[in-house]
């Protein structure tokens, strides 16, 4: 057996690292505590904004007594007659409308972009298509409501014969914005398909459209129904560049080259005309809870896919 | 033979779609520029607009920006960094990180109108405030947030094991080990989304209009005090800023030259936005090959 013989500043060294370092540990705890404090803030954030445009959106019902199924349903919106109607149903029915439109204009091209990328030509996908749908996102709301404004609205008004201001501009503006939103989640998707599908599918003769059709679109579907439905709830929530070419009339349309209003688009127009705690003011407060409610929607939407795709898989 | 056309047909109608989406790129851009082009000049950048009168400029607006900019990323860059440590460094699997998370995804699918109509409640009525800078940077931080912590924890979460182990195996705090080894490691992928992020807040303008304002007062460039009512560094003052003036001139503007100078503001956001995306794929690349000495 052999004794331990330490020098006298081994043993200092062995003390400092037994015994514990008042200094380190005040800032190792602190610094977590700042972390979870950053963190804890996002919660705080998201429950003060439902709290506080539900308490304000509720008092259109609780305050100034109109009842919810009607301010839901009715069509007529005219806050300033006598007496006041506030029905909000063309808002609601303008938003669902275009957002539709802009799915159904965007989601084909979107898709069919992200196979361009990842299943054609993932050479050319990756060094020009991935950047330019980069540079899309990018573009701010405005530029695409200017660019609607000057170049689409007259464009449909010669065409047609029309005002011009109308669902179809409104749903192509807004197919145009979330073109990119569709397109790089659903190009996630499809690169996630392991390659050994592909593989098989192709082994057994098939070619490359109907191993994308059978096999890799069809494997990669929870993943392209996210990319939808996010690109629908950004659709939804967009508010300048869709009041800027929908012509904000509160009719209900007839044909897709009518004007229409959007929740998004009344509440712009009016929030900053009307006075605050008015029922009128409080109807438009109601419509931003309405907005709300969606976006709480489509993410319950979004993680119900998501929990789909884990079955599956 | 049925199978093969079909595949053919496929083909084409995909290049198509890559083809069109160019092509509008390409299109809106060159539109955009081509319209706005003989607007950019010294005068137009700096040179106050005029409500009635033709040949006003978009200084205060363009000002406006940049400032607001710098105010929101100075709150929320702290904020994104430290949530975004929490997330990758510390977050424990329970309850709470489930609810941080869904948090942040609500937060980031949240229409930047309602954000806006909730800094106008909290931010410019409960304070008292007013339309000022400051509140409309709080808004823009609300919205930004979830981008910047998701953009800080993937990139921590990309620094490789190895070299955090190293530090804790030195005897290194944890909160040292992430302050002087992980966050230098992850700095490329936090300032690239943080360049990104900024090109976000450039061009908003549906969170700004009931926060920061629909107005500048007239601008004293000759003053730099933090709280005179004229002083463009007074965060406490309204400002417009050059995408809600996009928007204002185009649905109510009342000068001769509206259009002009809505081609112009467009033009110059359209450059800026660019000119962010561009820098952060450079710099993006310029610190990847610095840290990594060039191999790719």
């Amino acid at each position: 057996m052999t004794h331990r013989t330490d020098t006298p500043s081994q043993s200092g060294i062995a003390r400092k690292m037994l015994t514990s370092n008042k200094r380190q540990w005040t800032e190792n705890v602190t610094g977590r505590l700042i972390a979870t404090v950053c963190a804890a803030l996002l919660i705080i954030v998201v429950l003060s904004i439902t709290y506080f445009i539900a308490s304000k959106g509720l008092s259109t019902f609780f305050v100034n007594g109109i009842s919810i199924t009607e301010f839901l349903s009715q069509v007529k919106w005219d806050p300033e007659g006598e007496p006041a109607v506030y029905g909000v149903f063309p808002f609601i029915l303008g938003s669902f409308l275009v957002t539709t439109l802009a799915a159904l204009i965007a989601a084909p091209l979107g898709i069919g972009a992200a196979i361009f990328m990842i299943e054609l030509y993932p050479n050319f996908g990756k060094k020009v298509l991935k950047p330019v749908i980069e540079l899309l996102v990018g573009i701010p709301s405005v530029v695409y409501g200017y660019v609607g404004l000057t170049l689409l609205v007259p464009f449909i008004r010669e065409q047609f014969d029309v005002l011009g201001f109308s669902l179809l501009a409104g749903g192509l503006v807004l197919a145009l914005m979330i073109l990119p939103t569709i397109t790089s989640v659903a190009a996630d998707a499809i690169s996630a398909v392991p390659q050994d599908l592909r593989n098989a599918s192709l082994a057994l003769g098939a070619t490359r459209w109907q191993t994308i059709w059978n096999v890799v679109l069809h494997s990669s579907l929870p993943g392209c129904l996210t990319a939808i439905v996010l690109g629908m709830a950004r659709a939804f929530g967009e508010a300048l560049a869709v009041q800027m070419v929908i012509g904000n009339t509160t009719k209900l349309p007839g044909s897709l080259l009518d004007p229409i209003s959007t929740l998004t688009s009344g509440i712009t127009l009016n929030m900053g005309n009307t006075i605050q705690g008015t029922p009128y003011n409080n109807a438009l407060w109601s419509m931003a809870l309405l907005l709300l409610l969606m976006s709480f929607v489509f993410i319950m939407i979004l993680r119900i896919i998501g929990r789909k795709g884990l079955v599956n898989k | 033979m049925r199978a093969k056309i079909m595949d053919r047909a496929a083909t084409v109608i995909l290049t198509l779609i890559a083809v069109l989406i160019i092509g509008t790129l390409v299109g809106l851009l060159g539109f955009i520029l081509t319209q706005g082009w003989h607007k950019l000049n010294l005068d137009f950048l700096t040179s106050p607009p005029d409500i009635v009168k033709a040949g006003g400029g978009i200084g205060p607006q363009l000002f406006n920006s940049l400032y607001l900019l710098v105010l929101t990323m100075v709150i929320a860059l702290p904020l994104g960094l430290g949530a975004g440590i929490y997330m990758a460094e510390y977050a424990p699997d329970n309850k709470f990180t489930q609810f941080i998370r869904m948090s942040i995804e609500v937060l980031s699918s949240l229409p930047s109108i309602v954000v806006g109509l909730f800094g106008l409640l909290v931010f410019v009525n409960m304070t008292g405030w007013g339309y000022t800078l400051f509140s409309g940077a709080l808004a823009l931080t609300v919205f930004n947030l979830p981008l910047l912590v998701r953009v800080t924890e993937d990139a921590i979460r990309n620094v490789p094991r190895s070299q955090k182990e190293a530090s804790l195996a030195l005897g290194i705090t944890k909160w040292r080990t992430i302050v002087s080894v992980i966050l230098p490691a992850a700095l490329p992928g936090i300032l690239t989304g943080t360049i990104l992020a900024s090109g976000r807040v450039f061009g908003e303008a549906a969170a700004l209009l009931f926060t920061a304002g629909m107005s500048s007062p007239d601008l004293d460039f000759s003053q730099f005090s933090l709280s005179g009512p004229t002083s463009p560094l007074n965060p406490f003052r309204p400002a417009e800023t050059l995408a809600v003036h996009i928007w204002k001139v185009n649905s109510e503007g009342l000068a001769p030259d509206a259009r002009d100078v809505a081609d112009g503001a467009a033009a110059v956001l359209i450059i800026a936005v660019l000119l962010f995306n561009l820098s952060a794929r450079w710099f993006g690349a310029w610190i990847y090959k610095k840290m990594t000495s060039g191999a790719n």
